[in-house]
């Protein structure tokens, strides 16, 4: 058993969730007790998506539980195959199943003797993979079904597009900026002269697996979901893969000379020099960080931070830092501990800490004593600023719906850049605003007083005092509090009334 | 077809999918509400990716519950639950040091048969903190059933503690005397009745209870304790023959074991939900308590009148209840009263015997309003009432996130249900945000129209 507040990955079915209802046409099924169809509620909420997801239950109670669920689950795809004829059922079990321990595979087998969908067990197990895992597994296990299903019916199509083309492999619904990130891609593709192939699962059909293997290449954009994939694609069909995430300048161009690599070995029809540069010089002229006027009041060289966060954003978000700004990064983290040895290795010679951990009270820990200029990390870590005055950029999932902006803002490629550089450059001056203000506001208070200071006075703000606090701008109104408490502890005053209150601000104000 | 002219409630049982809320959610508010507790849920991954998401930014500040995560060795029965809880227990009282520790069982734990209930009482007696076992799981119960496992828990422990009164943690019930000493302190004693004692059940925020209290003070009455109680260590003490009287119309169990248990009497009541429900509440409770009401016509006139401007708006729509919370009969009765037309009401679990006022109360507001009497479904399927939304197109259809969104994208208003749960709405006064939440989407949407965007 495990205290447990906060996790960063969810529980297995989400990820297995989340691919099935990227496809389209594809309904998943999940064998749990009511209430655990939340995930509805979170693609409805934060995709602000128009259809119904194509997620229902075969509800586990107190019957099931007493006698298995016989032919309920049965019944319950079918109805499904009848009322939405979906191309594909996909049969997910959830922690409940998982030690009910029924014969899922043999309901699926018969499921699917009366359906015309096709029908799948995930195969996944709760209390041994979390929700990139399972989402990355339950991908696999649908590309082999139907390559191998349009092998046996001799409908794969082996012959390789007339020009370039590109298979993207793992755009999926609820990921962190995944629908912008596929624009970009897609932007990118048509200015390299490069076809689109599949995009998947994210807007593909199931029935367009079997021109997977069309494209020349495949890519995959993050390292947490489709990696199974462009493995089982190399190892079956040959198709080379490019797992380079790009974000950030530098591995973008890396991303695409790899590309131009890759191809010029079968055939010299790519230049993408000239995107490169021109893009790189376009880029340069706008960038902040060459402008002398902000490199005055914002010089982040030198800076700390501390990055947390999924491994692909973990990792891309540290080089960038430290490499293409001169940020100094204390300390670079994932919560995908699960594949930890890449994390290492990416980030080894890029940060003088690395934190690989699923309990955000490490991190909050590290963060308290270390006191960064700037965290970018989750919505975990944002909090955790806030509480401590730091502000964070979120450059990764878990997230909220204000990390599903309805305005395009990528992270991969050209703008992706752009968009980052605008966030780390918010965090920054943000932080130095702040500092400016506070500074402005109130001279510093000797700090050797504080050390005088009794601190075992409780004090206590009455109602009126309180609602005067209130009024003082937000960002510097934990600090004036704080301000005027140390004063108040030295003068031995204990309550805090407005008079008091005018009283200390004036001192605050004329030290 | 939903719509029957018959002058009796109908009542149907579907297949039981629809979405609702895991009953853990109760965490939520109960925490906040018993202010010396700690509430532990004992479950898995899935149930704390629920809470984490669904207590949105609540989870950030330090709230007072955690999960106690069951991992592959905990199935397997490889650990000993009992040390393992043993363990995080002690460390929630160094670090929290609560007055109670709830333990919340799930679906696991009723799977594995974990023996919480036996192992309560030891631990309990052996850390010294009082533990409490409900267990709201998604297998028996849905959404605010959670919170009726809790008290019914809570007024079991009320129960006990008449006939077994234990020193250690009990001194303190000789002087805070049924912990109606806050609640009562502005009230003049003399000026009230005597009345046999009345306690109310049902989780709700201060200014609420603060509210209703002084509509059942203007009638003379005393209420002499809450369940729950600000802080547990204030639960009322529970007097054979006492009545009890629910602000809820989803704590049946609650109730059972008050009855059964505590030896009380249930004041089976409409629940004081819109000005004709907290009129109906009262004039019960007052008939119970042998008190002739006063100035109750008036104020619910009064109450009525106020409520015009928002009255205006919905007359004459019609209204889907899809079901998720078994608030749904009598929002359904407050807005038929205030002129619309409800052509279903999608309920979880309807238990007639508790609910009897209210259906009563449904009935005689068709019948005197003209309206058709809505079906009654327990238990629905939401593929089905998807069916019939698209079929009946009502005004307004109440339904949960899942459905809200997509039924915007078809032209249908929607209202997120769960608001009802979060919003106040108990009391005369608060009749007014009710209708404030329901007429919100009409409102938009009926600005949004001269655009033509309805339909895509
Ligand atoms: S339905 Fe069961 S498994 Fe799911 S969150 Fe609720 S208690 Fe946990």
């Amino acid at each position: 058993m495990k205290l447990a507040y906060w996790m960063y990955a969810g529980p297995a079915h989400i990820g297995t969730l989340r691919i099935v209802s990227s496809f389209k046409n594809v309904h998943a099924i999940m064998h749990a007790p009511l209430g655990d169809d939340y995930f509805n509620v979170m693609r409805s909420m934060l995709e602000r998506e128009r259809n119904f997801t194509p997620v229902t239950t075969s509800v586990v109670d107190r019957h099931v539980l007493a006698r298995g669920s016989q032919d309920k689950i049965v019944n319950n795809i079918n109805r499904k195959d009848k009322e939405e004829t979906p191309d594909l059922i996909v049969l997910t079990p959830t922690c409940t199943s998982s030690i009910l321990q029924e014969d899922l595979e043999n309901f699926v087998e018969r499921a699917s003797m009366e359906s015309t969908a096709d029908v799948l067990l995930a195969d996944v197990n709760h209390y041994r993979v979390n929700e990139l895992e399972a989402a990355d597994r339950t991908l696999e296990q649908i590309v082999r079904f139907y390559l191998e299903k349009a092998k046996k019916e001799n409908q794969l199509c082996l012959e390789k597009t007339e020009k370039p083309s590109v298979n993207i492999i793992g755009i999926t619904n609820l990921g962190f900026h995944h629908q912008h990130d596929c624009r970009e891609l897609k932007k990118l593709f048509a200015d390299l002269d490069i076809q689109i192939n599949v995009i998947m699962p994210e807007t593909a059909a199931v029935t367009d697996l079997k021109y997977l293997t069309r494209a020349w290449f495949n890519i995959i954009p993050y390292r947490e979901i489709g990696l199974l994939t462009a493995q089982y694609l190399k190892k079956e069909y040959g198709m080379s893969y490019i797992d380079i995430n790009p974000i950030g300048l530098i591995e973008t161009v890396r991303f695409l000379t790899t590309i131009q690599k890759c191809l010029n070995q079968s055939i010299n029809c790519i230049e993408s020099k000239d995107l490169v540069l021109n893009n790189i010089q376009i880029f340069l002229k706008n960038t902040w960080f060459n402008n002398d006027y902000n490199k005055q009041i914002c010089n982040p060289i030198g800076k700390k931070t501390i990055v947390f966060g999924s491994s692909t954003h973990a990792a891309s978000l540290t080089k960038i830092l430290t490499k293409e700004m001169g940020i100094h990064v204390l300390c670079s983290g994932t919560y995908c501990v699960y594949d930890k040895d890449w994390f290492f290795e990416q980030v080894l010679h890029f940060c003088n800490k690395i934190l690989i951990t699923e309990d955000h009270t490490k991190i909050g820990d590290f963060i308290a004593k270390s006191e960064p200029n700037a965290i970018l990390g989750t919505q975990m870590e944002r909090h955790l600023g806030k509480r401590l005055n730091i502000p964070c950029g979120v450059i990764s999932a878990p997230v909220h719906i204000q990390n599903f902006p309805l305005s395009y803002k990528p992270f991969i490629g050209f703008e992706g850049i752009k968009h980052i550089c605008d966030l780390i450059y918010n965090c920054f001056t943000f932080g130095i605003s702040h500092s400016l203000l506070s500074i402005f506001e109130q001279k510093q208070i000797n700090t050797t007083k504080i050390n005088q200071i009794n601190e075992n006075i409780d004090l206590i703000w009455d109602i009126e005092a309180q609602n005067e606090l209130k009024k003082i701008p937000g960002f510097v109104r934990g600090r004036i509090q704080r301000n005027i408490e140390i004063l108040a502890r030295e003068k031995n005053i204990n309550l805090i009334n407005v008079e008091v209150l005018y009283a200390l601000k004036e001192i605050v104000a004329d030290n | 077809m939903t719509i029957t002219n018959s002058t009796e409630i109908s009542f149907e049982c579907e297949t039981g999918n629809y979405h609702t809320f895991c009953p853990i959610s109760c965490v939520a508010w109960l925490y906040q509400k018993i202010e010396d507790s700690f509430f532990l849920v004992i479950g898995t991954k899935t149930c704390g990716y629920f809470l984490q998401n669904s207590m949105g930014v609540m989870i950030f500040s330090e709230p007072r519950y955690a999960m106690a995560e069951l991992e592959e060795a905990d199935i397997s029965a490889q650990l000993k639950d009992y040390e393992e809880l043993k363990r995080l227990c002690l460390k929630i009282k160094k670090d929290r040091n609560p007055s109670v520790i709830f333990w919340i069982g799930t679906c696991t734990t009723e799977i594995i048969k974990m023996d919480l209930e036996g192992m309560a009482p030891k631990l309990e007696s052996e850390i010294d903190i009082p533990i409490v076992v409900a267990r709201a799981n998604g297998l028996d119960y849905a959404f605010t059933q959670g919170e009726d496992t809790v008290l019914a828990a809570i007024a079991q422990r009320c129960c006990e503690k008449i006939t077994n009164l234990k020193e250690n943690y009990n001194i303190f019930y000789s002087f805070i005397n049924f912990g109606k000493k806050k609640i009562n302190a502005s009230v003049d004693e003399q000026k009230q009745v005597n009345h046999s004692p009345l306690i109310l059940f049902g989780s709700l925020p201060e200014p609420i209870i603060r509210q209703l209290t002084l509509e059942l003070k203007k009638q003379q009455i005393k209420i002499s304790g809450w369940l729950p109680s600000k802080r547990y260590i204030e639960l009322p003490i529970l007097k054979e023959g006492g009545f009890v009287c629910s602000v809820h119309p989803y704590l049946s169990r609650t109730a059972t074991v008050l009855i059964r248990k505590g030896k009380c009497k249930l004041i089976n009541a409409p629940f004081p939900i819109g000005p004709d429900g907290t009129k109906a509440w009262i004039e019960k409770i007052c008939s119970a308590l042998d008190v002739t009401p006063i100035g109750l016509d008036e104020r619910e006139k009064q109450i009525w009148e106020s409520l015009e401007e928002y009255t205006q708006l919905i007359k004459g729509k019609t209204v889907f209840f899809m079901g998720d919370n078994l608030l749904e009969t009598s929002l359904a009765r407050f807005l038929i009263r205030c002129g619309m037309i409800v052509y279903e009401i999608g309920i979880p679990y309807m238990d007639k015997r508790f609910q009897a006022a209210e259906l009563a109360l449904l009935q005689k507001t068709c019948l005197e309003t003209g309206v058709p009497i809505p079906t009654i479904v327990e238990k629905p399927d939401n593929h089905n009432q998807i069916n019939r939304i698209m079929e009946l197109r009502p005004d307004l259809v109440i339904t949960g996130m899942a459905h809200a969104n997509p039924l915007e994208a078809r032209g249908i208003n929607t209202k997120w249900s769960v608001e009802f749960i979060f919003e106040q709405i108990h009391g005369f006064v608060n009749a007014k945000n009710i209708l404030k939440l329901i007429t919100r989407p009409l409102l938009r949407n009926q600005k949004l129209k001269a655009l033509g965007w309805q339909n895509f």
